[in-house]
């Protein structure tokens, strides 16, 4: 890739963090849990998406940056308020600012009166636009560069020292000199504080990577000689610019922008400027008594690398492999025969374990906690009430929870699906709420959290609830139902997974996009999910999704069918029993039920049901699985033995061929072979379809 | 094997092989790899030509009996057959056949059209003929091999 794309793709990437960071921080605002630090992190993000923008020449993004800039100046020095209107335009404002970064990257484009009109509203509430943005990025400027050789904020001002000016000069390098080593020197000299003023690095079209670009300016806590201070520069005195002079004990950021030392701070990794910077920063041994705080400082910032999602995806379907690969060994070494005592019984134990907890180990790495995504939805929510005119509070609970990437990627659309509902059907006006009794702001809540190896995802409204005759009406005119069925409130409530429900008696332009519960119910249902949904009249409703960690591997029971090894998610089950005589009852020609603790459920013979056989099997003779589906409904299923219980690794059978009824993945068994995972649902939902009373005559 | 005929102009190198008494050829571009047959694990409610799916080193792997797949006699499974794997689009399919028999080259104005006693399935499947030597070989359009249409009409 050409480097200046590189530079760009990180410029983008940290864009994201950066908006991450501003809509926390303005949402901290808003709920007035926030401290003069969050404004000022706020600020420094919507300052380093400006400063980056500024050197790709974004200049959409780069203006309305800078009046957002303003505007949050604003708030920071407290010549505005944090009203709830002012945090709502701030929060639009930070909205816009993402839309605008996506513009830059050449998704879709950004309407111009939108633009105007948000540049407006805040240019109000900025009243001096322009001349303190500019201050402002000077007084902040500093932090991006600070490189820290002892200690990072002295308690007490320095009282005695030296303020020393160090420009080098090209020449400076070219004799093999090196700054680092001459402010360590001076370090051991005393505390001191350096700011690197990188304002004369050019652009990366104007840089020479011979020329010298940096300056510091250090302000040394001494009792240390002026010769003293200057006798470190004796090798490099005709190479440098340099300026000594007394340290007045005076705030010193007001001094150093005194001192001209103005810069553009820079938002984008240049990867040629890091990596000189790191090694000198590590490269300096600090005095002793300041160890203990650089390491204390190391600690609270959690290290973190970029790794190409591809390199880690190829690294898990080699874990899989790994994985399959150990089960076939075992299964040799068993068939081997070797003698109980044979250390290659203890190597393989061994081996299982180490195969495991590098699987773990990859999961780890695919794993990342919810948080993005969640606060993806507080702007879906403010959207939509919005435009609806309702007032909403979101409440995030659970945001660390930790999901699979590829889990993750694919919950963005169904989530925003469930949230738009909520606020835009669940939820109430103000009017109806005020009305009902109920506080004039309506909640949605978004929970997630780990539950038996499952994650849950709980979205709630307080709204009305589901209006379940209207929802019945509805299915009804739609033919979805007879008009005279008897339907229990759970099963109601799933009328609108239906394909071609729609309980909006108008399509709005935000429930309405043309997909319906029914998509959001099949996307969770690819992820291995399910969803469902229960709600209380005045009260509100709760859907609900259960995912699986990860796609890659599952707990499965391993059983034979008429010769074929097939495998059920241990997810499913219910339990297992050897049925007898008195339980199992005949129903119609094929059909039988099985009592299960006086509850009759549909029996189904695997072998029959999957092509295996056309003979039904003595039920007496196998083992019968109970499992339960998606919508709680129970089957039980015949097979001929257990064979094991163990994690399968997930192979897809549509890479390669096309969806299977009745078998939802494919898997690698110890032999090598290719065993078929079974699709619970689709048995539950092949005897649940038949109407129990046809199948008696 | 032959040493392909440079001479010629566009040529395209096959791989040859037999079902029952007929040959027919593969573009050697779509041929990922050649292997012996192992016993596959049978996938319900597919065609009786879609013998089923094998592990290709960690991927799921279908194999279809191509013999039966053009309307003629299913082939008798042994360890001797052999499994072309091809690549069709981003698929990899596994086509089942009695035996590969040559690695050649030829000229692509030599392909004939199929003639016309053939049948409708066969013409599905086999885009044109050619003769080598003494020996007609069919060439196989592999695009109508690759599922969805491979489990379509059973």
């Amino acid at each position: 890739m050409d480097p200046m794309e590189t530079i760009r793709q990180t410029f983008f990437q940290e864009c994201e963090e950066q908006l991450n960071e501003t809509e926390t921080g303005l949402l901290a605002l808003e709920i007035g849990e926030a401290d003069s630090e969050t404004v000022n992190a706020v600020f420094r993000a919507v300052h380093s998406i400006k400063g980056g923008a500024g050197a790709f020449k974004y200049e959409r993004l780069v203006r309305f940056a800078h009046v957002f800039e303003t505007a949050l100046d604003g708030l920071r020095n407290g010549r505005l308020e944090a009203s709830p209107s002012a945090m709502k335009t701030m929060l639009r404002s930070a909205d816009l600012l993402a839309d605008l970064v996506r513009e830059a990257r050449g998704d879709a484009a950004v309407d111009d009166a939108r633009l105007e009109a948000l540049r407006d509203e805040l240019g109000r509430l900025a009243e001096e636009p322009g001349e303190p943005a500019t201050q402002a990025a000077d007084s902040f400027g500093f932090q991006p560069l600070t490189l820290s050789l002892g200690d990072l904020a002295p308690e007490t001002p320095p009282s005695q020292g030296w303020r020393i000016v160090f420009r080098p000069a090209p020449d400076l390098y070219r004799r093999g000199n090196e700054p680092a080593r001459i402010l360590r020197e001076l370090a051991e000299l005393g505390d001191m504080r350096v700011t690197c003023d990188a304002s004369a690095l050019p652009l990366l079209d104007a840089f020479d990577p011979g020329g010298a670009y940096l300056a510091w300016s250090i302000d040394l806590t001494s009792a240390a000689p002026r010769e003293k201070v200057e006798d470190a520069f004796d090798f490099v005195i005709d190479d440098c610019e340099l300026r000594v002079a007394p340290l007045a004990p005076a705030p010193d950021a007001e001094a150093a922008n005194a001192d001209g030392l103005e810069f553009t701070p820079l938002s984008i990794d240049l990867p040629m400027i890091d990596a000189p910077t790191a090694p000198q920063a590590a490269a300096s041994p600090p005095p002793t008594e300041r160890k203990v705080e650089t390491v204390r400082a190391e600690a609270t910032v959690s290290q973190t690398i970029r790794v190409d999602l591809e390199r880690v995806d190829r690294l898990a379907n080699l874990v899989g492999e790994l994985v399959i690969n150990q089960a076939m060994l075992s299964q040799s070494i068993v068939e081997a025969a070797l003698p109980r005592a044979s250390k290659a019984f203890d190597d393989l134990t061994a081996l299982e374990q180490l195969t495991r907890e590098i699987q773990e180990g990859i999961m780890a790495i695919r794993a990342q906690p919810v948080k993005p995504l969640f606060q993806r939805m507080t702007r879906i929510v403010r959207e939509v009430a919005d435009a609806t005119g309702k007032m909403v509070r979101l409440k995030t609970e659970g945001e660390a929870t930790e999901v699979d990437r590829t889990v993750f990627e694919k919950l963005a659309d169904p989530l925003t699906h469930l949230i738009r509902n909520a606020v835009d059907h669940g939820l109430e006006t103000p009017d109806e709420r005020a009305a009902a009794g109920k506080p004039e702001h309506g909640e949605v809540r978004l929970t997630a959290a780990h539950r038996s190896g499952r994650i849950v995802i709980d979205v709630s409204d307080d709204g009305k609830g589901i209006d379940r005759a209207r929802v019945k009406a509805k299915a009804v005119e739609k033919d979805l139902i007879a008009a005279d069925a008897q339907l229990s409130n759970t099963e109601i409530d799933n009328l609108l997974f239906l394909p071609g429900f729609s309980t909006a008696a108008a399509v709005s332009d935000i429930s309405g996009r043309g997909v319906g519960m029914d998509v959001v119910k099949s996307s969770i249902q690819s992820l291995g999910g399910r969803i469902s949904v229960s709600s209380r009249p005045g009260l509100g409703s709760t859907f609900s999704l259960s995912l699986p960690l990860t796609l890659a591997v599952l707990d499965g029971m391993v059983v034979k069918v008429a010769e074929q090894t097939l495998v059920a998610p241990l997810t499913t089950i219910v339990e297992t029993l050897r049925p007898k005589a008195r339980d199992v009852h005949r129903l119609g020609v094929d059909q039988r039920v099985l009592a299960d603790r006086g509850v009759f459920v549909p029996l189904i013979d695997v072998g029959i049901e999957m092509g295996f056989r056309t003979t039904p099997a003595d039920p007496l003779s196998g083992v019968v699985i109970i499992v339960e589906g998606d919508g709680g409904a129970r089957c039980a299923l015949m097979v001929d033995s257990i064979l094991d219980q163990r994690q399968v690794v997930i192979k897809s059978l549509e890479t390669n061929y096309q969806q299977v009824q009745g078998v939802a993945a494919a898997t690698i068994l110890g032999d090598g072979r290719v065993a078929l995972i079974l699709d619970i649902d689709a048995f539950v939902a092949v005897t649940h379809s038949q109407p129990p009373l046809a199948a008696v005559s | 094997m032959h040493i392909p005929d440079t001479s010629a102009g566009a040529s395209k190198e096959f791989i040859v092989f037999r079902l029952g008494a007929m040959e027919f050829a593969i573009d050697i571009m779509a041929v990922r790899e050649i292997r012996g047959w192992t016993p596959a694990t049978a996938l319900p409610h597919a065609p009786s030509f879609v013998r089923g799916v094998i592990n290709l080193r960690g991927a799921v792997l279908p194999i279809v009996d191509l013999a039966e797949r053009l309307g003629f006699d299913p082939i008798e499974l042994s360890a001797r057959r052999v499994v072309i794997v091809v690549q069709i689009g981003a698929r990899l399919v596994g086509l089942l056949v009695d035996a590969v028999s040559d690695i050649l080259s030829q000229p692509h104005e030599t392909i004939q059209p199929i003639p016309d006693v053939a049948s409708e399935v066969v013409k599905l499947y086999v885009q044109g003929v050619f003769a080598f030597e003494d020996r007609m070989i069919g060439l196989i359009r592999l695009e109508h091999l690759a599922p969805p249409s491979l489990g379509e009409a059973a």
